[in-house]
């Protein structure tokens, strides 16, 4: 299996790298959806994500990759009694997947050969625990969203058919990616997502210039390339799991919750998730920041990604929703310290 | 020998060298001695042909149940992805979006090169642009003659192969290939990478371990070229050179954009460029290939048949056979007394489903003429963009064309993006004359063109109905408004479900007589409103 190229080498894209490193350091926040341009190293970063994080341990042969013997469901044949590490999963869900092949099915083969019914996990089996890649998820077709925000909301699994009940654990960081010109998601799907980010290729050269000197760098000679970026790797790594230690102790104040509430109610976002996910991601920043409380610039600093696509959206209205979230947040906070200068 | 095919040539004996870092090759042409040739040239990479049906049994391998069944015992089949050095993928502007996504994603893993075999005829049509993003190259075999075939002597592949990964690009060249992306509007980052992989293999089939310009001009007319961005053509002033500084600093380097964008502009044949930049806003529209289907049960081309009830569809019998087939040992071992022939559960019922594409385009076709143009636009503008709203579950798709001066102008393609929307309709421009039979004619040139495609569509046409431009662009009064009743009566025998929203201050006889020539409802509204609007269209 290739490396994966380092994720701490990723030239620019600070918005999407900060949103999947806030969902490394609280899964809960539950997902990100990157809208943009084809090109601009989206599904790069996402594999880029999961070679980042440690390992995680889990029993050999289990479909489901649980962490203790106890855990694997019962209807897992070849799993053993031994632990080990595995790579944080990465499981992608491809455009046309069939229902089967997303929650599993019967095993067609063990069937025939030994008249035996069993079960055969399907994609969201392999996903537990790990992180789940839709590309192009808006031209996703219905029925296949609809499962997978079911799945996505209980955490679990539940597949009836030819007799068999079969249920299992699917827990996973669900990221989509698309490009908002070939259609939109539907507002339901929409709001699954904890946060959005929109990306966009540099337009600057040099920046380009070192997008290329870097991928071609890695693309000669891979396991150098990584040698060089293992500093960073490591510090970003040792970072975030410092940060998930830290994330219970992060103390949110009631002038915080305050402000959420204030700025929630001037958008008029839709219901209680996008206040709950904003103060979720400004937490996990606070903690990432090793700060020890949820300060006001934290959430500054993540309300467009966890408001934007929880906007009504005005069609007059030119400017995107996360213009609107920056221009409400001066009005509710004040003017930002900086610009006030 | 033509420059073309000289270039074809070049391209499929680099992918020979190069294979996945070059992600493949886009070939568009009809079947034909061209292909045939520049495909033989591509015999090294030994491509496995795979088409728009290909399934995913044959993608990804599994167990083989026709073979089975008749071996009785299970047969494996290796899935072409695993096995495949190269894919030919034949007729790929048919290739449906889940296809092209497994491919995509093939391709994303370092899979099998792609050789997209696109037979496009319409302007609008291409292959799914997920595949050509991920498709290095592009090379056009219009215009080649029997005569240009000769095909020069093979070089020495095997040398080439062995010199690819240690050929270097010096700096200054790869900064020109990235400025020069940049400078052809290309945002996709892959373009300069397929581009540095394409210069590296030309200098590997020379035996050289260092690019030179004349390489770096190749891959520019190879992986740039149909990838640039026309540059607006109404606007006067070129664009700005990305970093005017730096170029004054160091006069080779507008030397060596130059050998990035010339190439890359004379590669294609004149008018190819703005036709793939049309396709592109169109395939982007509507997700490539072969489109946003809508799966029904009734009518339509038949799909794979799902699990369901008999209630939801007709029942496939053949698919649910086959469902049941299998469990045939264990259901007689647990219901032994059993004499049905074969034991069939709910859970094998199959129904029929069929691809039905009834989305439906509705086109605004919107006077932008004289002093009222404003407040028309801004109603339609509304109207468009309420209506986009709602396109989740109506499954719409919204066009716009507006008409003024001397001619009408398709200022939406049909989309369903809000997005592009509003790009599109921000700073329309009004005033001017009013060729009415100009629009209708954009209008219903759309309108049946979404119809082949398998759509519906309705015309909505906004105007005050005072024609004054003919179709021959003359200020004729008379001519104009027999043009317009002429484009009507065109589509009423299309029979194309048409509303006509008189905006005039005094609405009159004029737009009546049109709506009825036009077999359309008319609306007499002075001052529209979108919402006002929108309730008309919508109903």
């Amino acid at each position: 299996m290739r490396h994966s190229f380092p994720f701490a080498a990723i030239v620019g894209q600070d918005d999407m790298k900060r949103a999947m490193v806030l969902t490394a350091v609280d899964p809960g926040i539950g997902g990100v959806l990157v809208m943009g341009d084809r090109g601009t190293g989206k599904s790069t970063a996402v594999r880029a994500l999961a070679a980042l994080l440690p390992p995680i341990r889990a029993v050999v042969g289990c479909p489901v990759n649980a962490a203790r013997r106890r855990d694997v469901p019962d209807w897992a044949q070849h799993a053993e009694d031994r632990v080990r590490s595995i790579p944080t999963p990465v499981v992608d869900l491809p455009l046309g997947a069939t229902e089967d092949r997303v929650t599993g099915a019967l095993d067609i083969e063990r069937a025939l050969v030994d008249g035996e019914k069993a079960f055969q996990p399907g994609l969201l089996a392999r996903a537990n625990r790990g992180y789940l890649y839709i590309d192009e998820v808006n031209l996703l077709e219905d029925h296949i969203v609809d499962l997978l925000l079911d799945v996505a909301q209980s955490g679990e699994n539940v597949v009836e058919r030819e007799g068999l009940s079969i249920r299992h654990a699917a827990r996973f960081v669900l990221v989509g990616s698309g490009n908002p010109e070939e259609g939109e998601l539907r507002p339901q799907l929409l709001d699954r997502f904890g946060l959005m980010v929109d990306v966009t290729s540099p337009r600057d050269v040099d920046t380009r210039v070192e997008v290329i000197r870097r991928r071609a760098a890695y693309e000669a000679d891979p396991a150098g390339f990584l040698r060089i970026w293992k500093a960073e790797q490591d510090g970003l790594r040792t970072s975030i799991l410092a940060a998930r230690k830290a994330l219970p102790q992060v103390a949110t104040p009631s002038d915080t919750l305050r402000d959420c509430a204030g700025l929630c109610i001037a958008l008029g976002s839709d219901g209680l998730r996008g206040e709950l996910t904003l103060l979720r991601t400004a937490r996990a920043l606070a903690a990432m920041d090793g700060a020890s409380a949820v300060a006001r610039s934290h959430l500054r600093e993540v309300a467009p990604m966890a408001l934007q696509h929880r906007l009504r959206r005005d069609p007059m209205d030119e400017s995107g929703s996360a213009t609107r979230i920056l221009r409400t947040m001066d009005e509710v906070f004040g003017p930002l310290p900086a610009a006030a200068e | 020998m033509s420059v073309a095919w000289q270039r074809a040539i070049r391209a499929a004996d680099a992918l020979c060298v190069a294979g996945g870092a070059l992600g493949g090759l886009w070939i568009r042409s009809r079947p034909g001695p061209a292909r045939d040739r520049l495909l033989s040239r591509l015999a090294p990479l030994a491509p496995q042909k795979i088409g728009p049906a290909t399934g995913d049994d044959a993608l990804f391998g599994g167990a083989d149940l026709i073979g089975s069944i008749s071996a009785g015992r299970i047969l494996r089949q290796e899935g072409i992805l695993s096995r495949a050095t190269a894919l030919h993928l034949a007729m790929a502007e048919r290739c449906p979006p889940a296809l092209a996504a497994r491919l995509a994603q093939s391709l994303d893993a370092d899979g099998p090169a792609i050789l997209l075999c696109d037979e496009s005829a319409e302007p609008d049509e291409m292959p799914p642009a997920s595949l050509c993003e991920r498709v290095g190259m592009f090379v056009p075999l219009e215009g080649i003659g029997l005569s240009d075939l000769d095909a020069p002597a093979i070089q020495d592949l095997a040398r080439a192969r062995q010199i690819f990964p240690h050929v270097s690009v010096p700096e200054d060249l790869r900064d020109a290939v990235i400025a020069g992306a940049a400078r052809l509007g290309i945002s996709t980052l892959r373009a300069p990478l397929f581009a540095l992989a394409a210069a590296r293999a030309s200098a590997a089939l020379d035996g050289r371990d260092r690019v030179v310009a004349e390489d770096v001009s190749l891959a520019a007319a190879l992986c740039l070229a149909h990838r640039a961005v026309p540059p607006p053509e109404d606007t006067a002033d070129p664009p700005p050179p990305p970093d005017p500084g730096r170029e004054d600093s160091a006069p080779g380097q507008r030397m060596a954009g130059d050998i990035i964008v010339d190439p890359a502009r004379m590669a294609l044949p004149p008018g190819l460029l703005t036709g793939l930049a049309v396709a592109r806003q169109r395939a982007d529209s509507v997700s490539g290939g072969a489109g946003q289907a809508r799966q029904s049960t009734l009518r339509g081309r038949p799909l794979v048949s799902r699990p369901g009830r008999p209630d939801r569809g007709r029942i496939d019998a053949i698919a649910t056979l086959r469902a049941a087939a299998p469990w045939q040992t264990v259901r007689r071992r647990l219901r032994p007394g059993d004499a049905r022939r074969i034991l069939i559960a709910p859970s094998d019922l199959h129904v029929r489903r069929y691809e039905e594409r009834s989305e439906r385009l509705v086109v605004f076709v919107v006077d932008a003429s004289g002093s009222a143009a404003a407040n028309r636009l801004a109603d339609a503008k509304g109207a468009v963009e309420t209506l986009l709203q709602r396109a989740y579950a109506a499954r719409d798709r919204v066009a716009l064309v507006a008409f003024r001066g001397d001619a009408a102008e398709v200022v939406l393609p049909p989309t369903r993006s809000l997005v592009m929307a509003k790009r599109r309709l921000t700073g329309l421009p009004g005033g001017g004359g009013t060729p009415l039979a100009a629009g209708l004619d954009a209008g219903l040139d759309l309108a049946i063109r979404a119809r082949r495609a398998g759509s519906g569509a309705t015309l909505v046409l906004l105007t005050d109905g005072r024609a004054n431009i003919a179709r021959d662009t003359t200020a004729n009064r008379a001519r104009a408004m027999a043009d317009a009743e002429g484009v009507a009566a065109r589509v009423r025998a299309e029979r194309i479900p048409c509303l006509v929203v008189d905006c005039g201050t005094r609405p009159g006889a004029v737009l009546k007589d049109l709506a009825a020539t036009l077999g359309a409802g008319y609306l007499a509204l002075p001052r529209v409103g979108s919402d006002a609007l929108n309730a008309a269209v919508s109903a």
